[in-house]
């Protein structure tokens, strides 16, 4: 059962890892990171199996880092979108040389 | 049959991820991911993780992508089906950059950290469970050994709370 869940985090890692690189939108690129955050716990809950509770209290921060994260994440888009109109990332070039 | 309704699971997250990469209307994708989410939680009972397996599906599926959709409804953007994947040199750069991170978990899969003491945290798990139940098995630990971090969280939600609140807020004057 170990392997199989190593095995899905990280198919589920590569899967995140490429919606954040390939996406426009910053709502999906937002999601994608989530979807890494998530592989993360599957692979934290299946070594718990092998080494004890504090994997399973870590999938705890890590939720509630993630949550602390959407809410300040979505507040910064919200805010780009009220200055560009849009939530295209090849928009906010401000920052590009 | 664990392992059979863990294939179930582990299919229906990874084809609902793609899913969530690929479909074109942002509300399609958001929804992919909470069945992703929900599969993840169906793994979770599958490994022995019932308090996890709530929480994800309560605090995950249930607040964190209703705040998504909120936000997608609130911007209007629901209607915006252009294809917006990112073509031309780029595609191919996180073509490579994916597959040699796909290429490198694979080999660590097969290495040292995946054969551990073989059910020793296991056993450890269900003593726990059985003697102060599924939610006061993670509940001890966190409010004994890792209280420290446990307080630490509650500030950073704190921050986090008051940080969105001051960059969502319209500036006036």
């Amino acid at each position: 059962m170990t392997t199989e869940a190593l095995a899905l985090s990280a198919i589920l890692f590569v899967i995140g890892t490429f919606g954040v690189l390939v996406r426009r939108n910053a709502i999906i690129m937002f999601l994608c990171i989530e979807l890494q955050l998530n592989a993360v716990n599957i692979a934290f809950v299946a070594f718990s199996n092998l080494f004890g509770i504090e994997g399973q209290l870590f999938v705890f921060f890590v939720m509630t880092v993630a949550a602390a994260e959407a809410a300040v994440g979505l507040a910064i888009i919200i805010s780009i979108f009220r200055h560009y109109e849009s939530v295209d990332v090849d928009n906010f070039n401000l920052l590009k040389w | 049959m664990v392992t059979f309704f863990f294939y179930v699971f582990g299919a229906l997250a990874i084809g609902a991820a793609l899913g969530l990469v690929l479909s074109k209307s942002p509300v399609a994708s958001l929804l992919f991911m909470t069945v992703t989410l929900f599969a993840i939680s169906g793994t979770f009972v599958l490994m022995g993780a019932h308090f996890l397996a709530a929480i994800q599906v309560i605090v995950y599926a249930g607040a964190i992508m209703v705040l998504f959709l909120f936000v997608i409804m609130l911007l209007n953007l629901g209607h915006d089906y252009r294809q917006d994947l990112k073509g031309g040199g780029f595609a191919v750069i996180s073509f490579l950059v994916v597959g040699a991170m796909a290429g490198l978990l694979a080999t660590q899969l097969g290495g040292p950290a995946a054969s551990g003491p073989a059910g020793a945290g296991e056993q450890a798990i269900q003593a726990a469970v059985a003697q102060y139940g599924a939610v006061g098995a993670i509940a001890r630990p966190l409010y004994t050994t890792y209280v420290v971090p446990f307080e630490i969280t509650g500030i950073l939600l704190l921050v986090a709370v008051v940080g969105a609140v001051v960059l969502a807020k319209k500036h006036v004057a």
